[in-house]
């Protein structure tokens, strides 16, 4: 698709000579996209294993039927901030990380556009956290009404640490938003000369879909939280029957916010998927075109489907049908997208190394997560479905063998071109194998759970459940630790190993590529040349 | 200022303006909810004030049975109960029902009922003439009372409706009565 000439090769070797400053100081005060990208990807790691402990924790307590471990108010606090720390913490940062990482150079850009808005804009995350994880250990404990927070649970009901959980949304959301403003203004004003719109890479497209998206529905989640601070502690009545509120307004808002959110979080992982799939096979991605516009109506349509998180509070019978049939009209944009991908690997030369390993593990497996989701918007499907444990192998599809996967994908493949070595194969298999067959046993035995009636968040569960909830705490554990597996790799691979050279994986195309490994400190200062 | 730079702060200005936008449309939705809500007839909201009976025809060929559920939030000490739990109307004769309550705390408590209709359809043909949900209902300690409900059902109601569930929630106001004396009294 593009090269560069050899003068600004020449150049970019230049300016790896007045590389980084050194010491602690460097990481606080850091204007570059790539330093605050490597701080955005290991903030996200620490709180990916963080969520995973206390995810440990809910599983340790289901292992058997019964109280063993835990208090149910300490079990609901660990569902919550589970919830919370992988969605905000460990995904959303996961993917601003190789946004700002991947984005420039993609685009030929020397930098991101607003280099010191995005230094707050990741230094106000680990206060955020902070504040998070703090409000644990407070008296009355910390946020336990379930990551949705749905009035009056977090209203009447919550501890008095719900303030603390608003703040913390707060300063989250400012930092998301920040985040999705850089990435829209340095794709739409630094693309170097002769990169046009439809020679993007997807994963840039991807993320300016999803940035749009962010800027639209995250104020909107500061706005409910704001009304949920003011119902408890200022006398409001937002979702307070008494004073002539509805406490299920709260969830139309919630979920204006929270469905686009969910895609926000899977987005980026299409981008990432169309950038490997088609390097480990040898051919140019099948359909380059259909899938930004797949992408676009995938956006728009997750604007109208918010009710379908609601089909059992008692909604007409029309908007259940409308909210019904537009949740299935999302899998029509999502399969174009999926036989795209299958379509790149038809009769290429393929290879599996790790990242293709996690990306094909990735279409089969966030397929299996869409189609539990089409049963989910059968709207009388749902009414036996709603908040079982079916709904929690759905998002668990989409989210850990979806998003995750994707993330860990989009490490293997550009871990050499940031630390400039190649990861060691054998661990990466390693991690692979072990991941993707724990997380089969940890969340497929969920779907028959869920049918057969266990419902969600819930610290102890009925005797017929015992034999198949020991499955999936196995595997659960068995998936925790695999994880480690892959810091292994991280850390053996910054250490050193075989030199990656510019383009260890041949067919990749893109212009990350096209730069010395590992990539210089700056980066295209002088524009590339686009063919 | 480079032109990059300056179309930089352009684009961020525009989209710190949208976000700022989003924001206030967040709490939008919340008039937007109720709008929705009253014009499309959903949720089960009744009118908030009295209607008028006059020149109503009542059709005596059909009837529907009224059902009353009372409720009280938890935690409040108030007994709540109607005096029948179901009768049977025809559509467009004016009822009476009467309801008890009981403040079983030694303080003064100020309550305020909140009514729902279920199934939600039918709460548009559900007219209320006199309710002790258009006030509050302020209660000495021990004290008890009872309160009065006059109403007829609309005879356009939809065939599919023979049922009709009237739940009434009553809730502790004492704390936030300033509140609810604005946001109440316009509901």
């Amino acid at each position: 698709m593009s090269t560069t000439t050899h003068d600004t090769l020449d150049n970019a070797h230049d300016e790896h000579h007045h590389g980084a400053p050194k010491g602690l100081m460097r990481w606080v005060l850091t204007t570059n996209h790539k330093d605050i990208g490597t701080l955005y990807l290991w903030f996200s790691f620490i709180m990916f294993l963080t969520g995973g402990a206390m995810a440990m924790v809910i599983r340790a307590e289901l292992f058997q039927p019964g109280l063993q471990l835990v208090e149910p108010n300490f079990f609901n606090q660990m569902t919550t901030v589970h919830g919370l720390i992988m969605v905000f913490g460990a995904v959303m940062p996961a993917f601003t990380g190789l946004a700002n990482w991947l984005i420039p150079m993609m685009i030929g850009a020397p930098d991101m556009a607003l280099p010191r808005m995005n230094n707050w804009s990741f230094w106000i995350l680990p206060f955020a956290f902070t504040i998070l994880l703090a409000s644990l250990f407070m008296e009355g404990g910390g946020p336990n009404f379930g990551w949705t927070f749905y009035a009056p649970l977090s209203t009447t009901y919550s501890p008095d640490s719900t303030a603390l959980f608003v703040f913390s949304i707060h300063i989250m959301g400012i930092s998301s938003i920040m985040g999705a403003i850089n990435v829209v203004v340095t794709i739409v004003n630094m693309r170097a000369p002769g990169m046009t719109w439809m020679k993007l890479p997807l994963f840039v497209w991807t993320w300016l879909i999803t940035a749009f998206l962010l800027i639209a529905v995250m104020p909107v989640l500061a706005g409910v939280v704001t009304m949920v601070l003011t119902d408890k502690f200022f006398g409001t009545s937002f979702f307070d029957a008494a004073g002539g509120g509805d406490p299920v307004m709260f969830q139309h808002i919630f979920w204006f916010f929270g469905h686009p959110e969910v895609y926000i979080m899977i987005l980026p992982s299409f981008g990432i998927i169309s950038a490997i799939v088609p390097t480990f096979s040898r051919k140019p991605l099948f359909g380059y075109s259909s899938m930004v516009y797949a992408t676009a109506s995938i956006a728009i349509l997750s604007f109208l489907v918010w009710a379908h998180h609601m089909f059992t509070t008692g909604m007409p019978v029309f908007a259940e049908l409308f909210f019904m049939y537009c949740t299935m009209l999302i899998a029509v944009p999502t399969g174009v997208k999926v036989f795209n991908w299958v379509a790149t690997m038809w009769r290429g030369s393929m290879t599996f190394e790790t990242p293709m390993l996690f990306a094909v593990a990735f279409i089969i497996l966030f397929t299996i997560g869409g189609f539990s989701g089409l049963m989910l918007a059968i709207t009388p499907a749902d009414f036996q479905y709603h908040d079982t444990y079916f709904v929690v192998a759905h998002f668990h599809y989409v989210l850990v063998t979806g998003a995750i996967f994707s993330i860990m994908a989009a490490a293997y493949y550009w871990l050499p071109k940031w630390t400039g070595n190649m990861y060691s194969e054998t661990l990466g298999k390693w991690h692979f194998w072990c991941s993707v067959i724990s997380v089969n046993v940890l969340f497929f035995p969920m779907h028959f759970l869920g049918l057969a009636g266990m419902p969600r968040r819930i610290p102890d569960y009925a005797i017929q459940f015992a034999d198949v909830n020991q499955i999936v705490s196995i595997g659960g554990f068995a998936f925790g630790l695999s994880q480690l597996i892959f810091l292994a790799v991280v850390l053996k691979c910054i250490k050193g190993g075989k030199p990656a050279g510019d383009n260890p994986w041949q067919a990749a195309d893109g212009l990350e590529w096209s730069i010395p490994s590992p990539a210089p400190y700056h980066s295209f200062t002088t524009p590339p040349e686009i063919k | 200022m480079s032109p990059t730079q300056k179309s930089n702060r352009k684009l961020l200005t525009m989209l710190i303006l949208g976000s700022i936008g989003m924001f206030g449309f967040g709490f939008a939705l919340v008039p937007l909810y109720d709008v929705l809500c009253d014009t499309l007839g959903i949720n089960g909201k009744t009118q908030n004030s009295a209607s008028t009976y006059d020149s109503v025809v009542v059709d005596k060929k059909r009837t529907v049975t009224i059902e009353f559920v009372t409720q009280v939030q938890s935690g409040m000490p108030w007994e709540f109960s109607p005096k029948v739990n179901q009768i049977t109307v025809h559509p467009g004769e004016l009822t009476h029902a009467k309801f008890e309550v009981k403040n079983l705390s030694a303080k003064n408590i100020i309550g305020q009922a909140i009514p729902s209709v279920s199934p939600g359809q039918g709460a548009a043909y559900f007219n209320k003439t006199e309710c002790f949900c258009f006030n509050q209902q302020p209660l000495a300690a021990d004290a008890s009372a009872e309160l009065p409900l006059i109403f007829y059902v609309d005879a356009d109601l939809p065939a599919s409706i023979n049922t009709l569930t009237l739940s009434y929630t009553l809730y502790d106001i004492t704390d936030k009565q300033a509140v609810s004396a604005k946001q109440g009294a316009a509901r």
